[in-house]
């Protein structure tokens, strides 16, 4: 049951990145061009989900247990680490330099762009070469 | 700064729509929709690893519905082969990294009122905004 749950969040996930323009990487630089010719979509894009996502799972946690499994999975790291800084400014880098980020990378696939190919392709080599960085350690 | 090709209602209710898959992931699975994490592990065993990949699935079908309903679908990426390694790499291995990306830090994160999140969310889009400042869009 997990894994219909699974497809239809994440067609669901998939319309709100196209409804939104968040598939269109162009309209991503956009918003990061806010000392240029600035398009403020992307946060209203944010604000939107967590307006619905932030008090619906709060409520539902307090209430109840997850449908389809045991328990809720949500991370308990707490401390400010070096990992997560450089990992947010190195994804911060890659995501100006072209407007994608994996939720949107992979939507892109749809699109049939050989370019989307091989921007997910090292995309997950990145995730490789991350991951064994994180079990040396 | 001139503000330029605003979409604010797209924006928002594509927003709406993905607070919503993730409230329907949280709720089912248990689990937050970070793309970046369901895409990395969708590529090591593990137990959630046909969920991911489900749920990736859903991401690329999100796209093909919204245009088979009669709609258009804008997505520009950048022809430069260089940039797009680059930035690929640079995403994927930022995140791994870093533990998340704009929906997973951005949304679901932010959403839980997690410093760590937060943190990483300001991270990412300042270095963002910069990369855009330096090498334009």
């Amino acid at each position: 049951m997990t894994k219909l749950s699974s497809l239809l969040s994440g067609i669901i996930f998939g319309l709100g990145l196209t409804i939104s323009g968040m598939v269109n990487p162009q309209k991503v630089l956009g918003f990061l061009n806010i000392f240029g010719d600035w398009d403020p979509s992307l946060m209203f894009v944010m604000v939107g989900a967590i307006i619905i996502f932030s008090p619906l799972h709060f409520t539902f946690k307090r209430k109840s247990r997850p449908f389809f499994a045991q328990s809720f999975i949500i991370p308990s790291k707490k401390d400010i680490d070096k990992s997560l800084i450089l990992g947010a400014i190195l994804f911060g880098i890659g995501w100006g330099l072209v407007g994608l980020c994996p939720g949107p990378a992979i939507s892109a696939i749809s699109f049939l762009n050989i370019n989307v190919y091989i921007f997910v392709l090292f995309m997950f080599i990145g995730f490789y070469l991350g991951n064994l960085l994180l079990l040396k350690k | 700064m001139n503000i330029i090709n605003f979409t604010p209602y797209s924006a928002l209710t594509g927003g709406l729509l993905i607070g919503f898959a993730a409230f329907i992931f949280f709720i089912f699975n248990g689990r937050l929709s970070g793309v970046s994490s369901i895409a990395s592990d969708s590529i090591i065993k593990n137990e959630n690893r046909y969920d991911n990949i489900l749920f990736l699935f859903g991401l690329i079908i999100g796209p093909i519905l919204y245009s088979l309903s009669g709609n258009k679908v804008e997505s520009v990426l950048t022809n430069s082969l260089p940039l797009i390694i680059v930035a690929g790499l640079l995403v994927g291995f930022g995140t791994k990294i870093g533990n998340g990306c704009t929906s997973g830090h951005g949304v679901c994160g932010i959403s839980r009122f997690s410093i760590r999140s937060i943190i990483a969310t300001i991270s990412f889009i300042l270095t963002g905004v910069v990369t855009v400042l330096i090498f334009g869009i």
